[in-house]
């Protein structure tokens, strides 16, 4: 991410120290990770210090500080879908993407996570690409699904 | 606290049946030291803000005909309040929360130490050496007295934990190191995260602090 991006956002909020978390927020969504210069300028800029952006970039699940890839994949492990077969959704995708959850793989073409409800769950098992959701999943529709992003 | 208004006025309370004279605005625990009243604490430290972390200096103060268990660190003294800092209570919780720690810094020699005097059994939970129970002293004294805040802490919750800022350990750390004796577990974490952070730090890495 290159720095003039941040610093864009970052006067956006006329550098004020109590934007902080919208601050992050921003740069989350621009580059869908806060790299260590991002941090570094932002606490530089806002004078606040290191420590406490570090703590708040890791606290909320929001923020990410390692590399998230292209697609944000969101297998659904809620009850619903669990009886209706989640997890071989779930082994699916694994295998087809080569990670677990909570991991990106090495081309950053897909991070993936599970969920524990969608609010969709007549529609079990659910997985959200994106934000799309795609559901009566089978484990072959998975991999389809997921062909369909590069 | 409430320096501002310099209101000096005296306050007059019972801590274990001794009638304590006090300012407005110190805690418990300043009232209790001031005649010699002993209360354990762990994230107590006199230079820094009142925290409340670790609840080890719980006391019991009487409140409208009942009693309420208040953290003895934060809890600013009133007029004709009575306080207990040992009962069948707070010892009991007391006990719980060292077993507690103790689980996670088992070779503690203070925990260990108060661990004796409150009858709690180190191995009662399963060991989960995470040698830091989250006292934030180191933390709260590198921002507070020192300034340098090259100490914090990260993640949330089960997996919260200190982390150097590796770019201001590199310049200040070596010659401070003053947080190290703070520690409750015997400075080891501490110790251990700043290598560990000096040792994942090259200067080619991230924007160099241009403070
Ligand atoms: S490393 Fe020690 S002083 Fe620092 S927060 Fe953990 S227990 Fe407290
Ligand atoms: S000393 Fe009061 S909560 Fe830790």
């Amino acid at each position: 991410m290159d720095i003039e991006r941040v610093d864009r956002i970052i006067d956006k909020h006329r550098g004020e120290a109590r934007a902080l978390i919208q601050i992050l927020l921003e740069i989350q969504s621009d580059n869908r990770w806060l790299p260590k210069e991002a941090l570094t300028r932002v606490s530089e800029r806002l004078q606040v210090p290191m420590t406490r952006v570090q703590h708040i970039a890791t606290f909320y699940k929001a923020f990410s500080t390692v590399p998230k890839g292209r697609h944000e994949v969101h297998v659904c492990m809620g009850t619903a879908c669990h009886v209706r077969g989640a997890q071989r959704v779930l082994d699916k995708v694994q295998d087809a993407t080569g990670i677990q959850p909570g991991e990106t793989d090495s081309d950053l073409r897909f991070s993936l996570e599970i969920v524990n409800c969608l609010g969709c769950c007549a529609l079990g098992p659910v997985m959200e690409i994106d934000g799309k959701t795609h559901g009566r999943m089978s484990p072959a529709a998975t991999v389809e699904a997921l062909n369909d992003y590069e | 606290m409430d320096e501002g208004m310099k209101n000096m006025s005296k306050i007059l309370l019972k801590i274990d049946g001794k009638d304590v004279e006090a300012r407005e605005g110190m805690t418990i625990l300043e009232a209790a030291q001031s005649a010699g009243i002993d209360i354990p604490t762990l994230c107590h430290h006199e230079k820094l803000e009142p925290y409340g972390a670790c609840r080890l200096c719980n006391v019991e103060v009487e409140m409208r005909g009942g009693t309420k268990l208040v953290a003895a660190c934060l809890y600013p003294v009133e007029q004709q309040l009575t306080v207990r800092t040992r009962s069948e209570k707070v010892d009991r919780i007391r006990k719980m929360i060292l077993q507690l720690l103790l689980a996670h810094a088992p070779n503690s020699r203070e925990l260990q130490r108060l661990g004796n005097e409150y009858g709690a059994d180190k191995d009662r939970f399963e060991k989960e050496s995470s040698f830091c129970i989250n006292c934030g002293l180191c933390v709260r004294y590198c921002a507070e007295v020192k300034k340098l805040n090259a100490v914090g802490f990260v993640s949330r919750g089960a997996t919260r934990e200190i982390s150097f800022v590796p770019e201001i350990a590199a310049r200040e750390c070596d010659q401070c190191k003053e947080c190290f004796p703070l520690c409750p577990t015997e400075a080891l974490q501490a110790a251990y995260v700043l290598a560990e952070a000096l040792a994942s730090f090259s200067p080619s890495f991230g924007l160099e602090s241009k403070a």
